[in-house]
């Protein structure tokens, strides 16, 4: 495929707002993780909570969007000069030439899960300020950010559990070659709330201690919350963005919450970016793992990254930072693989203090200097739902 | 432009069962009469997966599997597309959540996921091609068929997509009126490789759609309320067979204008 430029990328999550924060988290080996003290939520678990959002309210003119999921979203929008990079990529192009792509598992439903707290006791009616369209609906995340950036181009929510924000940039680059836009604003965001942290603990699939990615003595997941944004355009010849240089889609075909145990569709997803970009097994420096610290999907990533790299491919997972993101995880881990190759690092696995024997990738522990030239992440979903994207630099 | 051939389709909805019976209906040919919609099978899924799969994804399996037919389902890429996804067990986790025992049920739990219908259609059919899932509320079919058609741009060989979207619940069906069950199948193929029903030339266009509405009161009014229900216009268009110029809403402030042609 014909690459495609991130001119411009912010995000946000417990680790952080913005690049400088997230970058100095990274570097730092300081976890956002904290042990839950999410209102309503019962659990002996750790999570990833963004601090600060309960104090920071949507301007008036987006008030009709209330909720915290649209406030992540737009407090990442405030950092890293994103609100000027698509200022000028509106000069360049035209409002109705930019699209927007949101990923998201859960878009606002924190705000239903409140209204039916406090349904009519006689009636069962829901409160009669309840806004179904511009909180619940899974679009309302897309609709939120091309109304808040003032976009007019193709807009829509993909929404496939945990691999939302992956797929963004693969329906972005989509419109980018049949010329249904010239730039496009991708993102994902999820926000905690009830049904997920609930719904992951009813599948045993919670630790009751921060997560330990790809450890031996992995218990299970932390959850998190995050949005990161990044603009896209066709690249110039030279370009210094980082930019996306494949990406590969495939589904389990196995079972709805577990992943295929020999991780085939996760292969298949790797395999299939690859073969977009172009390149060889041997030209991947980095893996950034989906890594969510569950037996199961870190055995089955392992198996997978093996297969279609080789044995002792280097990787991480951010999961000990930021926490299981849901439908930002996607983007979040294809961000962060960015900054890794501006700022020339390879992050460890935080928390990882012994890596499962069994494993044959080489799981660091330690950060390493390195300027990497392609760096695969991965993002995978209930559903069986796989995505993989391959960020890089332009040839020298 | 992008250029796809249809070559399978499936729709169910009350007083529409299937292409084939309700083709005269969407020509014109014969009165719209509506009734109660058949319980959806699901009747692709193994029998234990049938058994955990919701209403909504059965209805959405039934309409994939018509418009599927015989093809061969492992070489498909699909696309599903829906406003509200999995309304009814959603439903049943806010009661429970608001209520004193907060423990879920996990299958209630994975069932809730947008990309439901998705999951368990790849379980069905074995295929690991990709299943997307998306939405954009009332435009959640124009948006779906966008993306069905770009991915046949994109060395996907046949690329099915399925719309579909339920009543959902009281107390949300309040702010959320839609009251009619409807969903819809197309099974596109980049090449004029295998017999089509018709020739789709689609283009993205940065204006509200021109809604030509359906002749039959009736169905306009179900075009209006259920979000899959807007394609009814292109089923009509594709079951008189002429040559049709139409639009569709795009990511709600947008349009998907469509050529529809006769094939051979």
């Amino acid at each position: 495929m014909r690459p495609v430029a991130i001119r411009d990328y912010t995000l946000i999550s417990a680790l952080g707002a913005g690049r400088a924060a997230t970058l100095e988290g990274l570097r730092t080996a300081r976890s956002g993780l904290t042990p839950c003290d999410f209102p309503g939520a019962d659990i002996p678990t750790w999570i990833g909570r963004v601090a600060g959002i309960e104090a920071c309210p949507l301007p008036s003119r987006l008030t009709a969007f209330e909720c915290r999921n649209h406030r992540l979203a737009f407090q990442a929008l405030q950092h890293d000069g994103f609100l000027s990079a698509v200022a000028e990529a509106v000069r360049r192009h035209g409002r109705e030439r930019i699209a927007v792509v949101i990923g998201t598992s859960t878009s606002g439903i924190l705000e239903t899960e409140a209204a039916y707290r406090h349904r009519d006791p006689e009636t069962g009616r829901l409160p009669r300020d309840f806004r179904y369209p511009q909180t619940q609906n899974t679009f309302a995340a897309a609709d939120f950010v091309r109304t808040a950036l003032n976009l007019g181009g193709p807009t829509l929510a993909i929404s496939t559990a945990c691999s939302s924000s992956a797929k963004v940039f693969a329906s972005a680059a989509r419109m980018l070659a049949a010329g249904w836009c010239d730039a496009a604003v991708v993102g994902g965001v999820d926000s905690l709330c009830l049904t997920t942290l609930y719904g992951f603990n009813a599948l045993s699939l919670v630790s009751d201690e921060p997560c330990r990615p790809v450890d031996r003595d992995r218990k299970g997941i932390s959850i998190g919350e995050a949005a990161g944004f990044a603009l896209l355009e066709h690249p110039h010849p030279g370009d210094p963005s980082p930019l996306l240089l494949g990406y590969g889609e495939s589904a389990d075909a196995y079972h709805m919450s577990s992943p295929h145990p020999d991780g085939l569709g996760a292969a298949l997803a790797m395999t299939e970016c690859l073969a977009r970009a172009g390149l060889e097994p041997r030209g991947v420096d980095f893996t950034l793992l989906h890594g969510t610290a569950t037996p199961a999907n870190d055995s089955a990533e392992d198996r997978a990254l093996s297969s279609v790299l080789g044995a002792g491919a280097p990787c991480s997972s951010i999961k000990g930072w930021t926490g299981h993101t849901l439908g930002a995880a996607g983007i979040l881990n294809a961000l962060i693989a960015c900054l890794c190759l501006e700022e020339d690092f390879l992050p460890p696995s935080l928390n990882t203090l012994s890596v499962d024997p069994a494993f044959t990738s080489r799981v660091l522990l330690r950060e390493e200097r390195f300027t990497a030239r392609a760096i695969l992440s991965n993002a995978f979903g209930f559903g069986g739902s796989n995505a993989s994207l391959l960020l890089g630099r332009a040839a020298a | 432009m992008i250029e796809a051939f249809v070559t399978g389709i499936g729709l169910r909805g009350p007083g529409l069962t299937g292409w084939l019976a309700s083709r005269a209906v969407l020509a014109g040919a014969a009165p719209y009469l509506p009734g109660e919609m058949a319980k959806p099978l699901g009747d692709c899924l193994p029998a234990t997966e049938r058994r955990r799969a919701t209403g909504v994804t059965r209805l959405a399996l039934d309409v994939a599997t018509e418009a599927l037919g015989d093809t061969d389902p492992t070489a498909i890429t699909s696309v599903f597309a829906s406003s509200g996804g999995e309304v009814e067990v959603i439903h049943g986790i806010f009661e429970q959540l608001a209520g004193n025992d907060r423990r879920l049920s996990p299958t209630a739990f994975h069932n809730s996921v947008h990309n439901a219908a998705a999951g368990y259609w790849s379980i069905a059919t074995g295929s690991r091609h990709p299943a997307e899932s998306l939405c954009a509320y009332d435009d959640s079919f124009g948006v779906g068929l966008a993306e069905a058609l770009l991915r046949c741009t994109d060395g996907e060989r046949q690329v099915l997509l399925v719309a579909y979207d339920v009543p959902p619940l009281f107390p949300i069906a309040e702010f959320r009126p839609i009251n009619q069950p409807f969903a819809v199948a197309l099974l596109l193929d980049p090449s004029p490789s295998s017999p089509g029903q018709a020739r789709l030339l689609g283009d993205f266009a940065a204006v509200p759609p021109m809604i030509e509405p359906m002749l039959d009161p009736a169905l306009e009014q179900f075009r209006q309320n259920n979000p899959a229900a807007r394609a009814l216009p292109l089923l009509a268009a594709i079951a008189r067979g002429a040559g049709t110029a139409l639009s569709l809403g795009h990511g709600m402030g947008g349009s998907l204008n469509l050529r529809v042609e006769p094939c051979g």
